[in-house]
């Protein structure tokens, strides 16, 4: 990050390079109940990123250290498919799967009512099969609605945007370009019904106007994708009760 | 919105809806209150009975209760326990002293060994999930013929029925006996075309038991079953 190289990012027209507006995110779609082994899951096509999550439990957790003796423990593997890039991916854990495991893993906890399984786990994995900036986000957004599919007790949907800086302009959902040429990314974990932040995670800087710029952006963004989650898990069901 | 057997309609839904004020309304489950408004917790069908307003879930997972009759599989056997495997987050444990043999010590797979199915009772829940079953009671055995077929933890009262109706008319249908665990199993014993029958019908139930055309599918598997027979 930091502007280097000769990469146009806004065209003259103000548009950005796949036409966009500084505003605008890339189409989203949402499938809930896309995997029939798990006990929920969900498909999250943002742009040419591809997530599917999948959850497990609750369960007993294992090893027995990890255990809580007053809440669950919620267990997230985020891992990004050998073809989900232009360049292979070396396939298992690394450094940043870790982290972004790690850091879905707080934001869920947040909002799972994790107090009403004391010494269970529950387990979520995400895939990302397609990846294109923002990959974190479709994660996260996968694994509230896999999370709510598995019928899981939680305070609210969770849902992961970003904004960020390309050429001293904030700009809503940044795609591949603009994420390795941009100054700045803002991904956050918002819950759309309460306000809050349950994650929030800063790449670049931002001035004090562009950082409330970008949150704007933000929630306005995650007021749109919570829409479309809560229409993947109601069209699932629809025609009546399952 | 949608529309039930009882064609009154149904609200789904999601985690984090607000469902209205809490005032003079008690929250049950799939429910919180934060800010005097009640939130559903759960995906699932908001219902209002009695003045309590609670989620009906769409999916959930079974969570042992004092009292609950199971079918329960033997999963480890130690010297004076069992662990049985009650389709739930955790194992139950059976011990000895609840069997309904005298048990010696180090004698416990001669009576029951992994892979045997028991139907049990939870005679205790603690806050930290550790659950207790008793064998002693009665009806409560070792299954030793008959299949187990499992359905979603949610529409075991429905394939009761209001006092047992639906059931009693299953176990009719195909001359086979039939108990519903609370865990989503359901033990069936009969001759192997009524064994085929339940199984389809049980599956049929879960499936399409709040549907309008339910009766109709219900009674012409029936009709069926006595054409057959």
């Amino acid at each position: 990050m930091g502007g280097y190289g000769d990469v146009k990012l806004l065209q003259e027209d103000g548009l950005r390079l796949d036409g966009r507006k500084l505003d605008e995110m890339r189409p989203v779609k949402i499938e809930a109940g896309v995997l029939p082994a798990a006990d929920g899951s969900a498909m999250v096509t943002h742009g040419l990123n591809v997530a599917v999550a999948a959850v497990y439990g609750p369960m007993e957790a294992h090893p027995r250290k990890i255990q809580r003796q007053d809440r669950a423990v919620i267990d997230v593997r985020y891992n990004m498919a050998p073809f989900s890039t232009s360049d292979r991916i070396r396939p298992g854990f690394n450094r940043r799967s870790r982290e972004i495991s790690k850091v879905t893993a707080e934001a869920l906890e947040s909002v799972v009512l994790v107090e009403r399984y004391p010494r269970s786990k529950i387990r979520v994995e995400i895939e990302i099969l397609a990846a294109e900036a923002g990959t974190r986000c479709a994660g996260i957004t996968a694994a509230a609605v896999a999370l709510a599919d598995a019928g899981i007790p939680m305070r609210d949907l969770i849902v992961g945007v970003a904004s960020g800086k390309i050429e001293d302009t904030v700009v809503l959902d940044l795609d591949k370009a603009e994420d390795n040429y941009g100054q700045a990314d803002l991904p956050v974990g918002i819950l759309p019904n309460t306000g809050e932040i349950a994650f929030l995670q800063m790449d670049g800087d931002l001035s004090p106007d562009e950082y409330n710029l970008a949150m704007e952006y933000n929630f306005k963004a995650a007021k749109e994708i919570h829409e479309i989650m809560v229409e993947a898990l109601q069209k699932r069901y629809e025609g009546g009760e399952a | 919105m949608s529309q039930g057997q009882t064609g009154a309609e149904q609200r789904l839904v999601t985690p984090g809806m607000a469902i209205g004020p809490s005032a003079g309304k008690r929250t049950g489950s799939g429910i919180i209150t934060e800010k005097d408004t009640m939130i559903a917790t759960q995906l699932g069908w908001l219902q209002e009975k009695n003045n309590t307003m609670s989620v009906h879930p769409i999916h959930s997972a079974y969570m042992p209760r004092s009292g609950d009759l199971v079918v329960a599989n033997v999963a480890e056997v130690r010297n004076n326990l069992w662990f049985m495997d009650i389709n739930g987050a955790f194992q139950g444990l059976l011990p000895m002293s609840l069997a309904p043999w005298k048990v010696e010590f180090g004698a416990a797979r001669q009576h029951m060994d992994v892979g045997n199915v028991v139907l049990a009772r939870v005679q205790e829940v603690d806050e930290c999930h550790n659950v207790v079953l008793t064998m002693k009671g009665v009806g409560l055995r070792r299954l030793n013929q008959g299949a187990v077929e499992s359905i979603p933890v949610q529409h075991v009262d429905r394939i009761r029925g209001d006092g047992n109706s639906l059931l009693q008319r299953l176990r009719d249908a195909c001359d086979c006996r039939i108990m519903v665990g609370e865990n989503g199993r359901v033990w069936i014993d009969g001759d192997s075309e009524g064994i085929a029958w339940a199984r389809k019908a049980l599956q049929m139930v879960a499936e399409k038991g709040h549907t309008t055309e339910f009766e109709a599918i219900l009674a012409e598997m029936e009709q069926q079953k006595k054409g057959d027979a």
